[in-house]
C-alpha cells in the first residue's frame, strides 16, 4: 500500500527533469550561461595586464577581489564585461531621448531605414532579374554570370566608390547606403527565385500547355505560387545581409549617424563598450528582421494551404 | 490488320495515318512510334496497352500536342493537334493527379476555367456539377493533401471534365493506386463515360483494366513502338464488376495477352 502511494512521487521526479531537458529551454539556457561564463573569464584575462599597469602607476596595493572587480569595470577595457555592455545598451536605449545623437535608438533607426529600403529594392530587383532569367534564354546565359561575378567583389572595396560616385551625381543620404544593401541583398533573391520559378514539375507545365494557357497565365498561376517558399527563404538571408550592407555603407564615408558610424567612432576613441553595444544592437535588429520575414513566410504558406 | 483499324475520316475524333515519332537522344535516334494507323470514333472508349517503351503514352501526347510527330499525319476533330489544343478540344488526365497544392480542390477544378475566362457564376455551377460527377461533393474546400490518392485522382478527372471537352485523354490515371480503389474507380469511370458520352483514350498496362473498360483495345509493342493488334470488345455496354469472371471477358483478355506476347517475340 505504502509502496504504491510512494511510486508516483518517485516517478514524477525524473519526469520533471526529463521534461525540462527534453524541451528547448534548458539546453538554450545552459549554452547561454556557458557563453557568459567564458566571456567573463576572457574579460578578466584580457583586461588584467592593463589593470596591473594601472595599479603600478598609481603605486596602489591590490587584493584579488578588488582586482577582479576592477578588471570588469574599466572605462576602456580590451574586452568589456557582459554587464557593462548590457548597462550601456540600457542607458543609450532607454534613458536618452531617441532624437539625441547619443541614443542607440537614433543610430539603430538610421541603419534600419537604410536596411529596409535596400532590402525592398534588392528583393524587387532580384525578382525582376529572376523572372527575366527564367523566361529569356539569352538573359539566362548573359546575366547570371554577372550576377555571380558581382558577389565576388569585396563589398568593402566597392562601397566607398558607390558612395563617392552617387555623391558626385547629387545623391546623398539614405539612398547610397540603401544601394549598398541592395547590392548584397538582390543576390540570394535572384538565386532563390530562379530555382523557385523553375520548380514546377514537367507534368504541371504540361497541364498548363493542354489548357493553351498564355505565358503570363502560366507564370501567374503556376510559377509564381510555386516559387513562394523559395522567395521567403531567400528573403531571410537577404534581410540579414541588407543590414550588413547598411553598416558597411556607413563606415567608409565617415558617416555621422548609424550603427556603422557608431562602430567607427568607437574604434577611433577606444570606446570598446560602445562598439560592443552597437554590435549587439545590430544583431538584435537582424534577428528581429529575420523573425519577421519568418512569420510572414509561415502566414503566406498557411494561406496557401501548405503550412509546414 | 492495320487496314481494318483505319476508320473513315468522317465522324472520327482522332485519325492517325502512318504516324511516326523519332526522338533524337544522346545515344542516337529512338523510334518511339512507327507507322501507326488508327482511327478513334466518336463515343469510343479506347485503351492502349503494352509494355513500357511501346509508345502508348507518346501517342497520347501526340494527340494532345505535347509531342510533335516526325512522320505521317494525325488529326484531332479534323484539325491538327495544335489547332485542337488551342480550341481546348480535350481534357488530359496525367499519371499523377498533378493538383496544385496551394489550391483547394474547388480552385484546382477552377484552374482551366479561369484560364479560359469562364464567368464566375457558370464557373461555380460547373465545379459543383463535376464534383458531383466524380463523387467528391463536399470536398471542394479541402486541400489536395487532405485527400487520399484515389480521391486526388478523381479530382484531377473532375478538372479535366470541367470545361466540357468531348475527348478525354487518360495516361495511366489509376496506375499508382491499389487494386481495390482501382476497381472502384474503373466502375465509376464507366458510369461517367456512359452519362457524358465522351470519347476516351485510356493508356494502361493492366490487361483486366483494359478489357473491362474498353470498346476497343489497341495492343502495342516496343522498339519501335507500334500497333500489333486492335481488338473490338464484344462485351455489353452495361458492365458490372463480376463480368470479369465471364468466359467472354476471359477470351478477350487471352487475346490481349497473346498480342502482347507476340509483340515481344519480335525482338528475341
Amino acid at each position: 500500500m505504502s509502496a504504491a502511494a510512494e511510486s508516483p512521487v518517485v516517478d514524477s521526479a525524473p519526469g520533471v527533469v526529463s521534461r525540462l531537458t527534453a524541451g528547448k529551454t534548458v539546453p538554450i539556457l545552459v549554452v547561454v550561461a556557458a557563453i557568459i561564463a567564458i566571456w567573463y573569464a576572457f574579460a578578466v584575462y584580457l583586461n588584467a595586464p592593463g589593470q596591473i599597469d594601472a595599479y603600478e602607476r598609481a603605486g596602489e596595493e591590490w587584493t584579488a577581489t578588488q582586482f577582479l572587480r576592477d578588471t570588469l569595470a574599466q572605462e576602456r577595457p580590451v574586452l568589456p564585461s557582459p554587464h557593462q555592455v548590457v548597462s550601456e545598451i540600457w542607458k543609450t536605449t532607454f534613458t536618452i531621448k531617441p532624437s539625441s545623437k547619443r541614443s542607440l535608438v537614433y543610430h539603430g533607426w538610421v541603419t534600419l531605414s537604410a536596411t529596409l529600403m535596400g532590402f525592398a529594392i534588392g528583393t524587387l530587383l532580384g525578382i525582376l532579374l529572376a523572372v527575366g532569367i527564367v523566361h529569356h534564354r539569352a538573359m539566362d546565359k548573359s546575366v547570371m554570370p554577372w550576377v555571380i561575378a558581382s558577389q565576388t567583389i569585396p563589398i568593402l572595396a566597392i562601397a566607398p566608390m558607390i558612395i563617392v560616385v552617387l555623391n558626385a551625381v547629387g545623391l546623398s543620404g539614405l539612398l547610397p547606403k540603401a544601394l549598398i544593401s541592395t547590392y548584397l541583398s538582390f543576390f540570394p533573391v535572384v538565386v532563390g527565385m530562379v530555382k523557385g520559378l523553375r520548380s514546377p514539375e514537367a507534368i504541371q507545365l504540361d497541364l498548363m500547355h493542354t489548357y493553351n494557357a498564355s505565358g503570363f497565365q502560366t507564370f501567374w498561376k503556376l510559377r509564381w505560387p510555386s516559387a513562394m517558399p523559395y522567395l521567403f527563404t531567400s528573403m531571410k538571408i537577404a534581410v540579414a545581409i541588407s543590414l550588413v550592407g547598411a553598416i558597411v555603407g556607413e563606415m567608409p564615408t565617415g558617416a555621422v549617424a548609424g550603427l556603422g558610424a557608431r562602430l567607427l567612432a568607437g574604434s577611433y576613441y577606444g570606446q570598446t563598450i560602445q562598439i560592443w553595444s552597437a554590435l549587439f544592437a545590430a544583431a538584435a535588429i537582424a534577428a528581429t528582421l529575420v523573425a519577421i520575414v519568418g512569420i510572414a513566410h509561415r502566414l503566406v504558406l498557411k494561406r496557401m494551404g501548405m503550412a509546414a | 490488320m492495320e487496314g481494318a483499324s483505319v476508320q473513315p475520316a468522317s465522324g472520327s475524333v482522332v485519325q492517325a495515318n502512318g504516324l511516326g515519332l523519332t526522338f533524337q537522344t544522346s545515344d542516337g535516334p529512338v523510334e518511339a512510334l512507327s507507322n501507326v494507323d488508327l482511327g478513334v470514333g466518336k463515343g469510343d472508349f479506347i485503351s492502349f496497352i503494352g509494355p513500357s517503351g511501346c509508345g502508348k503514352t507518346t501517342f497520347l501526347r501526340v494527340i494532345a500536342d505535347l509531342e510533335q510527330p516526325t512522320a505521317g499525319s494525325i488529326t484531332v476533330n479534323g484539325m491538327t493537334p495544335r489547332e485542337a489544343r488551342r480550341r481546348r478540344a480535350y481534357g488530359y488526365v496525367f499519371q499523377s493527379a498533378a493538383l496544385y497544392p496551394w489550391r483547394t480542390i474547388e480552385k484546382n477544378i477552377a484552374l482551366p476555367l479561369e484560364i479560359m475566362g469562364v464567368a464566375r457564376g457558370e464557373k461555380m455551377e460547373r465545379i459543383a456539377r463535376v464534383l458531383d460527377l466524380v463523387d467528391l461533393k463536399g470536398f471542394g474546400k479541402k486541400f489536395p493533401w487532405q485527400l487520399s490518392g484515389g480521391m486526388q485522382q478523381r479530382a484531377s478527372i473532375a478538372r479535366a471534365l470541367a470545361f466540357d471537352a468531348d475527348l478525354l485523354l487518360m495516361d495511366e490515371p489509376f496506375g499508382a493506386l491499389d487494386e481495390i480503389v482501382r476497381d472502384h474507380l474503373n466502375e465509376q469511370l464507366l458510369k461517367l463515360w456512359d452519362r457524358t458520352n465522351k470519347t476516351i483514350c485510356f493508356v494502361t498496362h493492366s490487361i483486366p483494366e483494359a478489357v473491362y473498360l474498353s470498346t476497343r483495345i489497341v495492343v502495342m509493342s516496343p522498339r519501335p513502338g507500334r500497333v500489333t493488334d486492335v481488338i473490338e470488345s464484344t462485351l455489353p455496354k452495361e458492365r458490372p464488376l463480376d463480368i470479369r469472371e465471364s468466359p467472354e471477358f476471359l477470351a478477350i483478355a487471352h487475346r490481349v495477352r497473346e498480342g502482347l506476347r507476340s509483340g515481344h517475340s519480335h525482338e528475341v
